[in-house]
């Protein structure tokens, strides 16, 4: 898919990347902040210029010259095609099915794609109370599938998460049919390792792609369950010289433009 | 009808302690100046209700004005977490504070459900969230045409809805543009109201006739606060004031450090220092 570059890279950088290209030219993406944010305006700037972003502000068809540091910065409204209000966005563009991906973040993460972004610890009495689902638990269920991006680590991908903050494939197999769930629910996870899918069958995440320079090993011990790997195992193709300078000049950008308080 | 006032007497005659009050404005247009005014006046036992309770949430709830707190997503957008909420909610300080947690779809709902005078919001929501088992708010309604199970939650009804727009002209009609969030069904769905705005004109000329206009005779008071929503932004008026945000990392993460801060910005000053703020970030 992209030349072989000798450019050195961060696993960071390929965790963008390799996230940035499932993305395509005609998808409608709702935009989570932070990881799925830097990947959906790499796509957008390379393979994807015409991929519809939207962020959960009310901005659809956004076309941010630096990252947003909130989901509501000025910048997103600037560059939109239009600007609706919440309720709207919600009701009539989530709701209403006009959305095919939605890309999330995740700080806890299991097997099957259930994210937890509310408590660590019990709910009522917390060991960290984290920020809260905000638009996530819709944005689950109503897009048409859901990419998830994060880096990979035992705190972060667990044996069972604390809170179902976003539904994802439940108990694995059936679970979202059974609980009226109509659209796909996870379908990819990219994390600084590997390029992850879920069994047709189980949901389980599987590993499908290994990035270049990790192996299986890693994989594992930064994961807190026992990781699946697919029968065939690819090694991510490296990202391209055009790919990396996108994301690293956009990083730039951004850094300037937040660093001045503009 | 809206009547143009001062922050000091808008607050004092429509905030009471033991309030609901909405603070609202979607990362753009947050009120922060009215917030502080509501600080200083020393509000007791509010439920704040606001779907991203950020800055202005943690220094209301650090201050210890806050019983409860409404919330979809309780974080310094882009920065983490909020250390005053959290130390109330994991410490007890200053006091130990209710919550009730939804969705951003739920909240958006509820607003709307508000301004439509309606008692209860409907929506396909919660599915498998987490959420429902915690807050017995969250209940479900068959659909009686079709048999779809979907989410319904009470509408929210402030006592007060308090938020920052553009600006108004001399009625008291108010004009917000931009990333308009939840203000309209927020202001809608209250008893009472209070805009603070950039400026006041004679008159909305040159506005776009689907610009979002709240009618004179939706709005209680309208206060003009240059800067008013300072750090957050106004659509062109100032950029958002990113460093601050966080800066208030820092300042958010010790108590003491708290105390200062907000003795010397909020408590010792008054709704006239926001203009300075914003002068280097105005375009």
């Amino acid at each position: 898919m992209t030349a072989t570059s000798d450019l050195g890279f961060t696993p960071d950088e390929m965790m963008t990347i390799a996230a940035a290209r499932a993305l395509s030219n005609d998808d409608v993406c709702f935009v989570g902040i932070g990881a799925p944010s830097a990947a959906c305006n790499v796509a957008r700037l390379t393979h994807a210029p015409d991929i519809t972003l939207i962020y959960e502000s009310g901005t659809i068809g956004t076309a941010p010259e630096v990252l947003p540091l909130s989901i509501g910065d000025g910048e997103l409204c600037d560059t939109a095609l239009t600007t609706v209000s919440v309720p709207e966005m919600f009701r009539y563009w989530l709701q209403g099915g006009r959305i095919k991906t939605g890309f999330l973040g995740a700080a806890q993460l299991d097997r099957f794609g259930n994210i937890n972004t509310t408590v660590i610890g019990d709910y009522a009495h917390p060991k960290v109370r984290l920020p809260g689902g905000g638009g996530a638990p819709e944005i689950a269920t109503s897009c048409g599938r859901i990419f998830i991006t994060m880096k990979q680590s035992k705190r972060g991908m667990v044996e069972t998460i604390d809170f179902y903050t976003s539904f994802g494939h439940g108990e694995g197999g059936d679970h979202r049919q059974r609980l009226g769930i109509t659209t796909a629910g996870p379908a990819l996870l990219v994390t600084d390792l590997a390029v992850w899918k879920p069994d047709p069958v189980t949901k389980e995440f599987t590993v499908v792609s290994i990035h270049p320079g990790a192996t299986r090993e890693e994989v594992q011990e930064t994961c807190g369950w026992t990781v699946r790997f697919a029968d065939t195992v690819e090694e991510t193709p490296r990202p391209s010289a055009l790919e990396l300078t996108t994301l690293r000049d956009l990083k730039e950008r951004t850094r300037i433009a937040h660093q001045g308080g503009k | 009808m809206a009547q143009i006032t001062t922050l000091a007497s808008a607050v004092r005659d429509l905030v009471h302690d033991g309030d609901t009050v909405a603070f609202e404005g979607f990362t753009h247009l947050i009120p922060h100046a009215a917030a502080h005014e509501v600080i200083r006046q020393g509000k007791k036992d509010l439920t704040l209700i606001r779907m991203t309770p950020d800055v202005i949430y943690d220094q209301m709830i650090g201050m210890g004005l806050a019983k409860k707190a409404v919330f979809s997503y309780a974080g310094n957008p882009g920065v983490g977490l909020l250390k005053r909420m959290r130390d109330a909610l994991e410490n007890g300080w200053p006091r130990s504070i209710e919550t009730e947690e939804h969705s951003h779809a739920g909240m958006a709902n509820a607003y709307e459900a508000g301004a439509a005078g309606l008692p209860c919001a409907i929506f396909r929501g919660y599915r498998g969230a987490g959420l429902k088992a915690v807050n017995p708010n969250i209940r479900s309604v068959v659909c009686p045409f079709t048999g779809e199970e979907l989410a319904a939650i009470p509408a929210n009804r402030p006592d007060v809805t308090i938020i920052h727009a553009q600006k108004a002209n001399r009625k008291g009609d108010v004009l917000i543009e931009g990333i308009i969030g939840v203000q309209k069904e927020a202001v809608l769905a209250a008893k009472r109201s209070i805009v603070t705005v950039e400026e006041v004109v004679d008159h909305f000329d040159d506005a776009h006739p689907n610009l979002c206009i709240l009618p004179h005779w939706t709005v209680t008071a309208v206060v003009v606060v240059p800067g008013g929503a300072h750090p957050s932004y106004t659509h062109g008026y100032y950029a958002r004031d990113n460093a601050a945000y966080l800066a208030w990392n820092e300042i958010s993460g010790d108590r003491d450090t708290f105390l200062a801060w907000m003795k010397a910005n909020v408590l010792d000053v008054g709704p006239d220092v926001f203009a300075a703020r914003v002068e280097g970030l105005r375009k």
